[in-house]
């Protein structure tokens, strides 16, 4: 008889876990976080995590959300503007906008995300500050304005002006990098549902984000996820909001088209 | 056929001199020269010295050294996660020969350039390396012999 460590015993309930949850994929409440091939984060999250996601009271990032709402309404900056003073009912006026970033911006000649967006009203209409990146504010804003998007479709552009920074973004996404020697593709196109040690490899989609991770205790943004992977395979990580960050969030965001906005969701 | 890896021993060697010279900071560490043989196989210890089981047993599970764990199934109960990105190897000492097993631990792209499994025993060609990692190899000659030795071991029932 073949001798199995208990340890295979217990990652491979965890594989069951998630292949739990490609049969669930006919059923009703899991059905939307699937598009094609296309699967969300959530489906390989355990139960007890996606049930922290499934409910807005249990769901921690909307203690960051509920404060953007504060935010929403608070006039800040030489200019005495809130973002409501423009933009009325975030309900309304925000509706599908998370979907569709980062989009191209003409001024600037490059693509910019939610999180520059937002800053750039503060800095241009409402002449206050930029918020910085992973402070309360600029997270709990993004995921606000991303959350009025849920369950809509990803959607970005990827022709015309976004093409060289796509075709950019794409080269990222399988150069490999560290001294691991490894590409985003290697953990997320070749081994999603594999067990790395402790951790099950999701598809790495970003529809979610920003997203509260057990393991950070916080919020985080999808440029803090990217720094995380680059620095566990030993390579030196970009700056928060660097083009090659953005490029990079405009690949992967096209990679999962279709699937829909889950912001805030949770993470292990 | 027959070819020496890597083929820039003798200059870097020549750099390293250079540098100390120069008194230049960081430098790539020297590796030690060795042979493939029928691009398969890496035959002799990289060190000249035989490798440490126990030791090796240690290395496959520490996270910041082997982490051979990260990716196989090892007979190694008491840790609680093992990865299946890559094979079982519960019984790789059984099927592959040490050379082999040297080879694959050494740098596993020569065999396959596409494959996940991080060269254990190269220190360049990397992309944008963290910079306190610059230069190094994962293990050292004597861990990969350690490594190996640990492998060899593994021989199913
Ligand atoms: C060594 C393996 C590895 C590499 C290489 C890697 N990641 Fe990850 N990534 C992980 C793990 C482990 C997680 C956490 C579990 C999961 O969701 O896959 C993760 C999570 C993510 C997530 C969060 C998904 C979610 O739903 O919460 C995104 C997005 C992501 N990665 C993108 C990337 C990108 C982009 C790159 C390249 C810059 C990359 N990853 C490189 C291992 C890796
Ligand atoms: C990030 C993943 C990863 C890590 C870490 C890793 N390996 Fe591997 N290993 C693989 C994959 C995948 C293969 C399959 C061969 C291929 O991809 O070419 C493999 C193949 C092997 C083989 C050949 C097995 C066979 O039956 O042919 C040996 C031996 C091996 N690895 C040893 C090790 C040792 C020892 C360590 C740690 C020092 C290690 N590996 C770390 C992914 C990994």
């Amino acid at each position: 008889m073949r001798w199995r460590p208990i340890a295979v015993v217990l990652g491979f309930g965890l594989f069951i876990g998630a292949y739990g949850a490609v049969l669930a994929q006919g059923d009703g409440k899991m059905a939307k976080y699937f598009v094609g091939d296309l699967r969300t984060g959530y489906t390989f999250a355990t139960p007890e995590t996606q049930a922290i996601q499934d409910d807005d009271f249990a769901n921690p990032a909307f203690l960051w959300v509920d404060y953007a709402v504060e935010l929403w309404e608070d006039p800040s900056g030489d200019a005495g503007k809130a973002c409501s003073d423009c933009h009325g009912a975030a309900e309304d006026t925000m509706k599908g906008v998370g979907a569709r970033y980062p989009v191209y911006n003409a001024e600037l000649g490059k693509p910019i995300n939610l999180e520059q967006r937002i800053n750039k009203c503060r800095v241009d209409n409402m002449q206050a500050k930029a918020w910085k990146y992973e402070s309360r504010e600029l997270l709990g804003m993004t995921a606000y304005v991303k959350s009025q998007s849920r369950g809509m479709p990803v959607q970005v552009q990827i022709d015309g002006p976004m093409a060289p920074f796509y075709e950019k973004g794409k080269a990222f996404y399988f150069q490999r990098r560290g001294q691991l020697d490894m590409a985003c593709a290697n953990c997320h196109e070749g081994n999603a549902g594999n067990m790395i040690r402790a951790n099950l490899l999701s598809q790495g989609q970003s529809n979610g984000f920003p997203l509260y991770r057990l393991k950070w205790q916080k919020l985080g943004s999808l440029h803090r996820r990217f720094r995380g992977c680059n620095k566990q395979v030993r390579a030196a990580p970009y700056g928060y909001g660097s083009d090659e960050y953005v490029n990079l969030e405009l690949f992967v965001a096209n990679r999962g088209m279709g699937l829909p906005v889950e912001t805030p969701g949770v993470r292990m | 056929m027959r070819h020496l890896r890597p083929l820039s021993v003798t200059l870097t060697a020549l750099a390293m001199s250079l540098g100390l010279l120069l008194g230049a900071g960081a430098q790539a560490e020297e590796l030690v020269k060795y042979q493939i043989v029928g691009g398969e196989s890496i035959d002799k210890s990289l060190t000249g010295q035989p490798g440490d089981p126990v030791n090796g047993r240690k290395l496959a599970i520490n996270r910041k050294l082997g982490n051979c764990l990260a990716c196989h199934v090892l007979p190694i109960p008491e840790q609680a996660f093992h990865g299946n990105v890559g094979p079982d190897l519960s019984e790789a000492g059984g099927n592959l020969s040490e050379g082999e097993i040297r080879l694959r631990v050494v740098d596993s792209k020569v065999l396959n350039p596409d494959t996940i499994m991080p060269a254990f025993y190269r220190n360049d060609g990397f992309e944008r390396v963290m910079k306190k990692f610059q230069g190094k190899t994962m293990l050292s000659a004597q861990q990969v012999e350690d490594v190996v030795a640990y492998i060899m071991t593994l021989k199913g029932n």
